[in-house]
């Protein structure tokens, strides 16, 4: 394959997953009030469009109409840079994600963007990058509320940060490489019977990430640094117009890449639940199609999971976050390593 | 395509440590720093050391340099002031300086085993073998022992920063703070 032919490939797959992330992140967005309003009994966004299904668009669309302030006494450049790199950092991590097994024509790796043998450390390495949109804006907005804001925020991702990435050790040590892909294979020679979280027994691992991520992404309930009755918006209270809405769209994208994560280590990836049970199809198109079906499916159902946390949870305090993180999580952790090395051992 | 991407961060590189250095801002110089971190590591890509490009963004841009970031915000610390500095330094520092660089790159590229990198070549004494079973085969097998003795080296560290921020206790049981109002 020649330079150009990579290029151009390269560029289309950029733009496809792209355009389907953005859109990806825009009905999460209506999932969550959707859901969550019906969780609170009532109907969520019904008006626009048949069950609310055009909310996004509009939502959009108002977000680029509002009028864009920027307060006097901020900082500028870097109060218009903390947005990007928050957004950037939660687009750019979907690039190792592979969606399928490698295939497609002449050489060319339909389904992932790039397929590095490092791509778990790539997804960590992009997600500590990120801490720095949520820090710089609210140093740079010069408001109090914004600067405890992103201090409460940039330390629990620190803290978190830890127990995330010692949640999957475990995995790794399974598969004996960083690569998603042989992660992914390692795991679904039978189905769901050989998925980490059930035949590989690291459901204490799966646990422990899943705490992590809620708190990695903001999310409730550790959603402390926009707690509203404390802090009114956190760290982005002063953005508005579509550099709110950039903040606003990593979150999102934050939580469908942890979704992503989730999926391709714990739950088997693009491979089917059912294993050999299901007979193979006979058609080429809907081979092609089936594996990004499991992982669309897995994801949403991990987003409704994230979703339904959040409509029944209440929200921790600032010490119980802190206590939960160092002493009870990344204990765990540890402690969930050297079980699964001594079982690998012993095996 | 190697050497475009080289050049490319090579310079990335270099204009964040000349900026690091001009900018009178804390905030501006630690963000610098970062570009400077970042760069390096797709140097250490280009030279096909992969495991080491993520490992310095992992510890370097995200960890380190987010405390940097951390203590710059909390202390607030204003603008610099700027002095001209004395003349003894341009006339002296400068030429010494570019003496010492020359040196040091002379004999390191003179060193035994050591010689100019190539771009995009991998590890050569293994071809298709990924960079982390090499660097833990040295580090589990081979030195193992040197291994452990740092990390002991770091926690006796740990131990030292946790007794020094520790608030001392009196006799009494009251920490000193408390007994004081």
């Amino acid at each position: 394959m020649t330079i150009l032919a990579f290029f151009l490939w390269s560029l289309a797959k950029v733009a496809v997953v792209t355009v389907v992330m953005l859109m990806g992140i825009a009905y999460t967005v209506l999932l969550e009030r959707k859901l969550v309003g019906r969780i609170q009994n009532r109907w969520g966004p019904s008006r626009v469009g048949p069950f609310g299904l055009l909310q996004p668009l509009v939502d959009g669309a108002k977000s680029f109409l509002k009028e864009d302030l920027i307060p006097t006494a901020v900082y500028r450049p870097i109060y218009l840079l903390a947005p990007i790199i928050s957004l950037g950092c939660a687009l750019i991590a979907i690039a190792v994600i592979p969606f399928g097994a490698n295939m497609g024509p002449h050489g060319i790796d339909l389904f992932q963007i790039s397929n590095i043998n490092v791509g778990l450390l790539v997804i960590l390495g992009i997600t500590s990058m990120g801490v720095y949109g949520i820090a710089l804006a609210g140093w740079s907005s010069n408001n109090k509320y914004s600067l405890l804001g992103s201090l409460r925020s940039s330390a629990q991702l620190i803290s978190y940060e830890l127990a995330l990435g010692l949640s999957l050790v475990g995995v790794v040590l399974r598969a004996g490489s960083l690569n998603l892909r042989v992660i992914v294979e390692q795991q679904a020679t039978l189905g769901a019977a050989t998925w980490n979280i059930l035949g590989g027994g690291q459901i204490v691992a799966f646990f422990i990430y899943l705490m992590a991520a809620f708190a990695e992404t903001n999310r409730s309930p550790f959603d402390l640094p926009e707690a509203e009755s404390e802090l009114t918006g956190g760290y982005h209270t002063e953005y508005s117009s579509m550099k709110f809405a950039m903040f606003f769209m990593a979150e999102y994208g934050n939580m469908i890449n942890v979704g992503c994560v989730a999926t391709l280590l714990f739950l088997g990836g693009w491979t089917s639940p059912l294993g050999d049970l299901m007979p193979p199809f006979q058609s080429t198109l809907i081979n092609a199609f089936l594996p990004i079906f499991w992982f669309v499916i897995k994801v949403f159902l991990f987003l409704c999971l994230y979703v339904w946390v959040r409509g029944t949870l209440p929200r921790f305090r600032y010490d119980q976050l802190m206590n939960f993180g160092w002493r009870f999580l990344l204990p765990l952790a540890i402690l969930n390593i050297v079980g699964t090395s001594l079982w690998l051992a012993w095996r | 395509m190697h050497l475009i991407l080289f050049f490319l961060f090579a310079g990335f590189c270099l204009a964040g440590a000349v900026n690091l250095l001009l900018q009178t801002h804390p905030i501006n110089s630690a963000l610098s720093l970062i570009v400077v971190m970042t760069s390096l590591a797709v140097l250490y890509l280009l030279l096909g050391a992969e495991f080491l490009a993520i490992a310095q963004i992992i510890v370097y841009s995200g960890a380190v340099m987010v405390l940097f970031t951390f203590v710059v915000m909390l202390l607030n610390a204003g603008r610099e002031e700027r002095t001209l500095g004395s003349r003894a330094a341009t006339r002296i520092g400068f030429p010494a300086v570019v003496a010492l660089f020359a040196v040091l790159s002379t004999i390191m590229l003179r060193a035994q085993g050591l010689g100019a990198a190539r771009l995009g070549q991998g590890l050569s004494n293994a071809p298709g073998q990924s960079n982390l079973v090499l660097l833990s085969q040295v580090l589990f097998h081979e030195l193992l022992l040197p291994f452990e003795v740092t990390s002991v080296l770091i926690l006796i560290a740990i131990l030292g920063a946790v007794a020094i921020a520790r608030a001392e206790t009196s006799p009494s049981g009251h920490a000193e703070g408390t007994t004081e109002k």
